[in-house]
């Protein structure tokens, strides 16, 4: 019986759907750089499952051709985000988010 | 000819620039005679110029003068403009030979004092005025003019500044004035509102062939009435010119008897149409409003002990007595007794003020008397302008006064009534005065001791250049009636002249009862005259009864009192409230506006606090309003 | 058999992203992550995306989360944060609102559009993904035609990030101990 039943691509798109809103949930709920980076690549990381849902639905392969892509530019992004991390927090220790408010005015 | 109008102002302005500038060079008595020969050539252009009107036919008297368009904005145009017409004229032909005559008596009456340039240099400035304020083409021009002599009188009265009096004095004038201004600047506006222009020919041509609601013309009226109420000292608003006695007396004599307080009087007589188009009772108002002024006034002046404040009081009641005659719609006997009045109420101030002069300076008439002895050109020349004023023919103010008071009697009786007790007491207290000034024993010596070392105090005669006007004058007041006979059509001659401005405007009496029976009252006249001049000779000369100045009456029915307690009491407050509700609502909303804003903008310079998260959350709520919208719009 | 795989992936999906959202300890967080990365490879792998799967485990649990827990070590930021405190009072329930609104509008638009989800789909491109090894081939042929152009751009980026962050990241040496 349940073995009958079988998951739809509605149910992946919808697991990402999940997945997108816990990792902006997390994006403002934590104070440290590096916790709010991993936060930002399980967005990514949402955006990618859906493309290959997508991609398997309509018989497409660009959508895995987009996946590859977002791959490497996170990979940049992440490399360049982890520099300025390290820039910014090597000066003191205990560094979170909320002093960084150089933006105040 | 009839365009060199223009000179006639202009000699004036020139004769004030050129003492402006080189006053003090000038000094004494070179300024003076500047001032007056400048006077006197504009007496020569506006006499030439009065012939030239001659000349011409009737319907041609009329002529505009335009020097530059002034006020050229969208539909009103106003231009820098003179009417050459008779009324006009006649306004100047007088403001101009009065004047020169009273310029030349200051040469001789401000002898020795400091500030005599200036005195000359604000007399033309005041001559240059007034001519622009009756040769006016619209009524701006003669706002220009009327607000001119209003700084003026408030120069002039104030001349003599060191004294707490005069300062006042001279405050008190151009304050009541501008109460009275505000009446005018409405009627301006009305007119231009209605009519669509504010010069003459236009108002009055709407006026005569009906565009002008019988409401508008009221409103009109009854508000430049409001203006020469101040003006012209009536009942209100009078209470300036017997404080403005504080000023030299050719300052009063020229502008406080004969030019500027007649202005109300030229006002409404170039306005009569509108006068005429408007409701009847507007005429009555302006006729009672006279009547009362001049009964008033009359009362007051029997109490006087000032030689000045009597002839101040003397002045607001003939006035009263012109705007008797003009709300009873006698144009032409208005405009006779402001000419005469002007000869003999010009010829009393220059009299009582050679009086004061040759007195050291003394104006209290019970220290006077037996004065005809030592003054006798003086005293001539007074007794003529007494003759005058009291209404004895066939001096001047006979004749002047007889028509006004016909027409009165054919337009209101109760105001008959009231104007012919006027006249028996003007005849009473200006006997009174002539006897305690010129007659009698001489009191003058009874206070001597207490004058301190004065030397010789026995009064003089004044030079010639004082003495001369007062002859002309006299002279006029003699034969000033000939303007306006009662006799026949032919003699009407005042009439004729006029009768381009105010024919439309002019009651017609021809019918009335008065005007069949104008002998009886012409004969009632002189004895009303008689009896007031013999009433006061036995008081005053034989003692036969006592004297009857009642304290009331020297304090003018204490109205000068009441208004000062009403204006420096709740009056004050009122200011006061108006003055705060400024600060604090007009500032206040001004300033709150500025607060307001300040108080937002910090308030909304909270939002970018420096936490980077709070940054990502409104990017999220954004994100999330703009999916939410994009997605109903898709399911929708 | 497939909702069994789904039923276990999701599992570990959602336990990843819940155990980063929570744990206080970033080491913690780190190694959650890389739970919800496997997670994420075995849906691609039912899929039939066999090379993402490789990719996916290499490069993002390979590479990227070793590199986040290098920095860690590195700066010494492995001192746990408060979670319990928060000092901004109305960040958490509105950030909380936006997580389920985003994840709301987007389920309710899957939901919307399911019916045409697939027949909108079809009438692009028809390259078919039908056997398992042809995957790679399938995926190589699209990058080196189609998209080389796209290609070549992520590999200027790659050699541009690594430079920047070198050159941001390194030590000023002008006056000893440098920033």
């Amino acid at each position: 019986m349940i073995a009958a039943i079988q998951p739809t691509e509605t149910w992946y798109l919808v697991l990402a759907a999940v997945l997108f809103g816990i990792g902006t949930f997390g994006v403002m709920v934590r104070r440290n750089p590096l916790v709010m980076f991993m936060c930002i690549e399980l967005m990514l990381n949402a955006v990618n499952l859906t493309f290959v849902s997508l991609a398997s639905a309509i018989n497409d392969v660009n959508g895995q051709v987009v996946v590859f892509f977002v791959m490497v530019v996170a990979a940049a992004e992440v490399v360049v985000g982890l520099g300025i991390v390290v820039a910014i927090m090597r000066r003191r220790n205990g560094i979170t988010a909320d002093d960084l408010t150089a933006l105040k005015g | 000819m009839l365009d060199l109008i223009w000179l006639v102002p202009a000699f004036p302005l020139v004769g004030f620039l050129t003492i402006v500038l080189f006053g003090r060079k000038l000094g004494e008595p070179f300024a003076g005679i500047v001032a007056t020969l400048m006077t006197a050539s504009s007496f020569v252009v506006v006499a030439l110029t009065y012939f030239k009107l001659l000349s011409l036919p009737t319907e041609e008297r009329h002529h505009v003068v335009t020097l530059f368009s002034w006020i050229p904005v969208g539909s009103l145009k106003i231009d820098m403009a003179w009417l050459v017409d008779p009324l006009s004229i006649t306004m100047a032909l007088f403001i101009t030979g009065i004047g020169s005559l009273i310029h030349l008596y200051a040469i001789g009456y401000m002898h020795g004092d400091p500030k005599f340039p200036k005195f000359f240099m604000y007399l033309n400035l005041f001559v240059f005025s007034m001519l622009m304020l009756v040769l006016g083409e619209n009524l701006l021009v003669t706002f220009l003019g009327w607000e001119g002599v209003g700084a003026c009188s408030y120069f002039l009265i104030s001349f003599w500044h060191t004294r707490d009096s005069a300062a006042s004095a001279g405050k008190k004038a151009f304050v009541t004035n501008r109460v009275g201004d505000w009446g005018m600047m409405v009627a301006m506006f009305l007119a231009f509102t209605t009519v669509g222009t504010l010069s003459y020919e236009g108002i009055n041509h709407a006026a005569e062939t009906g565009g002008l609601a019988a409401v508008t013309a009221t409103g009109i009226a009854l508000m430049l009435f409001v203006g020469a109420c101040g003006k012209s000292a009536q009942l209100p608003l009078y209470l300036w010119l017997p404080d403005a006695m504080e000023g030299p007396t050719p300052v009063s004599a020229l502008i406080h008897a004969a030019t500027m307080v007649t202005s109300g009087v030229f006002l409404l007589t170039r306005m009569s149409p509108v006068l005429h188009a408007a409701y009847p009772w507007a005429g009555d108002v302006i006729a009672t409003v006279g009547a009362l002024t001049a009964l008033f006034a009359a009362t007051i002046a029997v109490a006087q002990t000032d030689i000045k404040k009597v002839l101040a009081y003397s002045t607001v009641s003939q006035l009263g007595f012109m705007f008797l005659a003009i709300g009873s719609g006698a144009y032409v006997a208005a405009i006779f007794h402001m000419v005469t009045h002007a000869f003999f109420k010009a010829l009393l101030f220059l009299g009582s003020g050679s009086v004061i002069h040759g007195m050291h300076h003394e104006q209290d008439m019970r220290r006077m008397g037996a004065l005809r002895k030592v003054m006798p050109i003086t005293g001539f020349t007074f007794i003529i302008g007494w003759l005058a004023i009291a209404g004895v023919p066939p001096f001047a103010g006979f004749w002047s006064k007889d028509e006004i008071l016909l027409f009165a009697f054919a337009n209101n009786r109760a105001l008959y009534v009231i104007g012919v007790v006027t006249a028996l007491l003007t005849a009473y207290y200006m006997t009174r005065q002539v006897i305690m000034v010129f007659y009698g024993e001489a009191r003058w010596n009874d206070h001597s001791e207490e004058h301190g070392a004065h030397g010789d105090h026995t009064p003089h005669e004044s030079p010639w250049t004082m003495l001369t006007p007062l002859v002309v004058l006299a002279g006029l007041s003699i034969v000033g009636g000939a303007m306006q006979l009662p006799f026949s059509k032919k003699t009407h001659w005042l009439e004729h002249w006029l009768e381009p401005v105010v024919h439309h405007a002019e009651a017609d009496i021809h019918e009335s009862w008065a005007y069949n029976n104008k002998w009886l009252l012409l004969g009632l006249a002189v004895v009303i005259a008689a009896t007031g001049i013999a009433a006061s000779i036995a008081v005053y000369a034989k003692g036969k009864f006592k004297k009857i100045e009642p304290q009331i009456l020297a304090d003018a029915w204490k109205y000068d009192s009441a208004i000062s307690a009403f204006v420096g009491g709740p009056g004050y407050k009122a200011f006061d409230a108006v003055a705060a509700f400024d600060a604090v609502v007009v500032d206040g909303a001004v300033n709150g506006v500025g607060k307001e804003v300040r108080a937002t903008s910090g308030l909304l310079s909270r939002v970018q606090s420096g936490f980077i998260r709070s940054y990502a959350l409104i990017i999220g709520i954004g994100v999330v309003v703009m999916l939410a919208w994009f997605l109903v719009r898709g399911v929708l | 058999m497939e909702l069994v795989v789904f039923v276990l992936a999701a599992a570990m999906v959602l336990a990843g992203a819940l155990g980063v959202i929570t744990r206080s300890n970033p080491v913690h967080a780190a190694l959650s992550l890389v739970l919800t990365l496997f997670g994420i490879a075995v849906m691609f792998v039912s899929h039939n995306a066999h090379f993402l799967a490789a990719v996916q485990v290499i490069v993002y649990a390979g590479a990227i989360v070793v590199l986040f827990l290098f920095v860690i070590m590195l700066l010494g930021v492995d001192r746990a944060e408060d979670v319990n405190i928060e000092p901004l009072t109305v960040q958490r329930p509105l950030a909380a609102i936006v997580g389920a609104g985003v994840m709301g509008i987007i389920i309710a638009a899957i939901v919307v559009a399911d019916d045409v989800l697939v027949t909108r789909g079809s009438g692009l491109l028809a390259t078919t993904v039908e056997k398992p090894d042809d995957n790679i081939r399938q995926l190589a042929r699209s990058i080196f035609s189609d998209n080389v152009f796209a290609f070549e751009l992520t590999s200027v980026l790659l050699l541009v990030a690594v430079i920047g962050t070198v050159l941001m990241a390194r030590r000023v040496k002008s006056n000893g101990e440098g920033k």
